[in-house]
């Protein structure tokens, strides 16, 4: 093997047409309020665990939406439940139902121990 | 009172005929002052010899060279060693020789050179009191009067104003000489040719047909393909750092993997970078994922817009130059029904064996044993 | 009895009409078209509550009755103001008209979608207009170029508004509602289709629109994706494949649509420099006609006896074209009321 001192780059687009969009189609038909969010941020801004951690229940919709599952569960993980999101959420999204909707559905196929079943 | 359904967009070619019209450029027919460019007299050395061929022998234009034309220092400018003052004086140089030697039209070899002189006589248009200043430094420094040229064309877009009588002189058609069905070119328009100003380059920055119209007029069909405007990924301050290597290679690799489904005969260019990294980077593709884009385990040929255009009127494809090509060019000399002498490829001027290269390990080249 | 002209047929010009005529003026329009209607008459139906384009203009032809005149096809060769005040509107087929009061309601064109190069415009067989997109829905068949059913469809904002590029700084305020619109209208016609807006911002500013934007997301799953398309360009089976940046995620996306709709903007009327250099009119940068003052002479202009109303002197939404025709009918007859003194 040739060592030429550089590699080739991934695109870091993502392609839309190739994302897995099962967790969308989900997620609209499991908590319908999920669909109307308008970006504004107040859930992030106000949000309990975004105040010490990369947690922004914003782009989590996002993700969700682009189909970039892969680091969500953890993510979650990082949420209290408190539902400061879903009180100031002028658009009267269900964000803690989303939340628990959203963790289940990650764990559909799966096994889920029952603690945590229980917590969400 | 609604539109007629029937007529609703119109059909693609009429639709690149609106743009076209809107970007048409004067090219004068002759009489040109020829600047060449630093890296393709190292990489492809025969295409500006055979620009002047062609325009001299074979069109019996007026083509002048002076041999005290030095770099534009684009170069330089663009990886951030030249400042720009210096860069302008310069190239009134440039312009000073050509007005010296009695001619109006300037013909760049060079897309950034080409780039650089049309934002500089720009510049110069909107801000006079700079072209003041450098008028100033080229007197002081060389003693020569600042003269602005009359037409700046590239030497692409006099290619493609002469391409019909090229194409009436014509020995070979790009077309494929066994099924009869005209071969896929795909055009690759260097970036600083209309990107910075679509009103200097022929049909626009979005829709070029400097290329596109020479591969029509010489048989061929044009392929669009998604990615077909973006950069090649050659940069300047990419290329020169080893290290930085990666971005261009990822960049041509994204454009073979658009362009890969048209399965394309020949790519054709009219920068000086972009051919030789869209012929380079093949390899290397190659080399590092096993990915190879043409027929066989061959490449794709990438060729100047000389080189085509030399193959099209009958010039010796090693006279052409293009041994030199690290991808290798016979699948499009055969298709196109081109006689040459592999034997002939690495022989120097007077028969003096030029020495193959290494085979590569996974691009197949006339080399290749499964091939001999 | 005093004569009133009104240049253009479109909303504003027939619902002006009507309110003078009302008043008891002898009312002349002159259309540079065949029809009247304006742009509305190409348009299948309109916002926000869905009603006809054509009872629409039924609506506002139907007081006109018998007492107003409307040329068609006709090209104005004059406008001059004479020593006694009236106005001379001149015509090749009609000569010269006097004119005691002149209302130019010469309305607006859309942006020319070709001017877009990166979008495709007219080169692609599978990018359209939301003007096209409206024949569409008049025809029954929204359809791709090659008849099938489109799967998924992706409407671009700001084409030729808020845009330097193309020398138009302004936001031409009714597209962002058409094309949410549009978007619903799609789904309600193809419910499994994928319908996708591109949206710099989102500017659903009357009573209503808020509730259809809402609407378009949570009946209909509109995605609307903050980010202004790059370039379109053409895949092999024809769908056009989209560069553009989900900037609420900061994420670059590449996705491909069976049919985009460039929603162009509004630009003043071809004719309308035209007219104002022959009047003495101004102009703002933009191109549309300015009235004395926005907030209290908003249809009066320098020159006396002439007046402004609907889209000449700016993008409306047909509310408010129509409410700006009526405020012009009463200027007029204010006007005109007092000079007969």
């Amino acid at each position: 093997m040739i060592d030429f001192g550089y590699g080739i780059t991934r695109s870091n687009r993502l392609n839309l047409d190739e994302a897995d969009l099962s967790l969308a189609r989900k997620m609209a038909r499991r908590e319908k309020s999920f669909a109307t969010c308008i970006g504004c941020g107040t859930c992030t801004a106000g949000c309990t665990a975004g105040h010490f951690t990369a947690y922004n229940p914003r782009k989590i919709q996002l993700m969700i939406l682009n189909g970039q599952t892969e680091n969500l569960k953890e993510d979650l993980k990082k949420c209290m439940l408190c539902g400061r999101c879903q009180m100031l959420c002028p658009r009267g999204i269900s964000l803690r139902s989303l939340w628990s909707k959203l963790y289940r559905a990650l764990d559909d196929g799966r096994k889920t121990p029952a603690v945590t079943r229980d917590i969400f | 009172m609604g539109h007629d359904i029937d007529n609703i967009g119109t059909n693609p070619l009429t639709g690149r005929r609106r743009v076209w019209k809107e970007y048409q450029k004067v090219i004068p027919s002759d009489k040109y002052f020829y600047v060449r460019s630093c890296i393709r007299q190292n990489i492809f050395p025969a295409s500006e010899v055979h620009f002047l061929k062609i325009m001299r022998e074979t069109l019996g234009k007026d083509v002048y060279e002076n041999p005290h034309h030095t770099t534009c220092s684009g170069i330089g400018y663009h990886s951030d060693v030249v400042p720009l003052e210096t860069s302008m004086t310069i190239v009134a140089r440039q312009f000073a020789l050509m007005a010296e030697a009695g001619y109006e039209n300037l013909a760049v070899s060079c897309i950034t050179s080409f780039g650089l002189y049309t934002e500089f006589l720009e510049t110069w248009q909107h801000f006079p009191h700079i072209r003041e200043r450098i008028a100033e430094n080229l007197y002081k420094a060389t003693g020569r009067e600042l003269v602005l040229p009359k037409c700046v064309a590239h030497a692409s877009d006099i290619i493609y104003s002469l391409r019909d009588e090229i194409s009436q002189k014509a020995k070979y058609r790009l077309v494929n000489k066994n099924t009869g069905e005209p071969l896929r070119i795909v055009e690759h328009i260097g970036c600083h040719y209309a990107k910075m100003f679509p009103s200097k380059g022929v049909g626009g920055a979005e829709y070029p047909c400097v290329l596109s119209g020479m591969a029509e007029a010489w048989g061929g069909q044009i392929v669009d393909y998604p990615e077909r405007r973006q950069c090649c990924g050659f940069g300047f301050r990419q290329y020169l750092v080893q290290a930085n290597r990666g971005y261009s290679i990822s960049n041509t690799k994204k454009k073979f993997d658009s362009m890969e489904p048209y399965h394309p005969d020949a790519i054709i260019t009219n920068c000086p970078g972009c051919p030789y990294f869209m012929d380079r980077w093949q390899y290397v593709i190659a080399e590092m994922e096993g990915k190879t884009y043409g027929e066989n385990g061959f490449g794709i040929p990438v060729l100047t817009y000389e080189e085509l255009a030399g193959l099209v009127l009958g010039y010796d494809p090693w006279d052409l130059g293009l041994q030199v090509h690290q991808t290798s060019v016979e699948p499009l000399l055969d298709k196109m029904g081109i006689e040459y002498d592999p034997s002939q490829k690495y022989k120097g001027i007077g028969g003096k064996d030029l020495g193959r290269p290494e085979e590569p390990r996974v691009l197949k080249t006339e080399l290749c044993p499964h091939c001999l | 009895m005093k004569n009133v002209v009104i240049i253009g047929a479109g909303v504003a010009g027939l619902t002006a009409a009507a309110r003078l005529k009302d008043i008891g003026y002898n009312v002349t329009i002159i259309e540079k078209k065949t029809y009247d209607g304006g742009n509305v008459a190409s348009w299948d139906r309109l916002f926000p509550d869905s009603r006809r384009a054509s009872r629409l203009i039924d609506d506002v032809r139907r007081p006109l009755g018998e007492g107003v005149t409307i040329h068609y096809d006709q090209r104005i060769t004059s406008l001059v103001k004479m020593k006694d005040g009236r106005i001379g509107v001149g015509t090749e087929s009609l000569g010269i008209i006097h004119a005691d009061a002149l209302l130019v309601a010469s309305g607006f064109s859309l942006f020319d979608a070709h001017l877009k190069e990166e979008y495709g415009y007219g080169i692609y067989d599978n990018v359209y207009t939301q003007a096209d997109l409206e024949s569409m829905f008049s025809s029954g068949k929204v359809l791709t170029r090659s008849g099938d059913i489109p799967r998924r469809i992706g409407f671009v904002h700001c084409v030729g508004s808020r845009d330097e590029k193309v020398g138009n700084r302004y936001c031409s305020k009714v597209c962002c509602v058409t094309a949410v619109k549009q978007a619903s209208e799609i789904k309600q016609l193809y419910p499994d289709a994928q319908v996708y807006c591109f949206y710099m911002d989102l500017r659903m500013f009357e009573l209503p629109y808020e509730d259809m934007y809402f609407n378009a997301q949570k009946l209909y799953g509109v995605r609307f994706i903050r980010g202004r398309l790059c370039e379109a360009a053409e895949k092999m089976d024809k769908s056009v494949i989209l560069k553009v940046e989900d900037t609420l995620a900061g994420q670059t996306l590449n996705l491909s649509v069976d049919m985009l709709v460039l929603m162009a903007g509004m630009r003043p009327a071809s004719d309308t420099a035209r007219i104002a250099t022959m009047l003495g009119l101004h102009c703002n940068k933009e191109g549309f006609l300015t009235p004395v003052d926005i907030f209290s002479r908003g249809n009066e202009t320098e020159v006396d006896g002439v007046f402004l109303a609907g889209t000449c002197t700016g993008p409306k939404t047909i509310p408010q074209t129509i409410a700006d025709a009526r405020s012009a009918a009463i200027r007029i007859d204010e006007y005109l009321k007092k000079r007969k003194k």
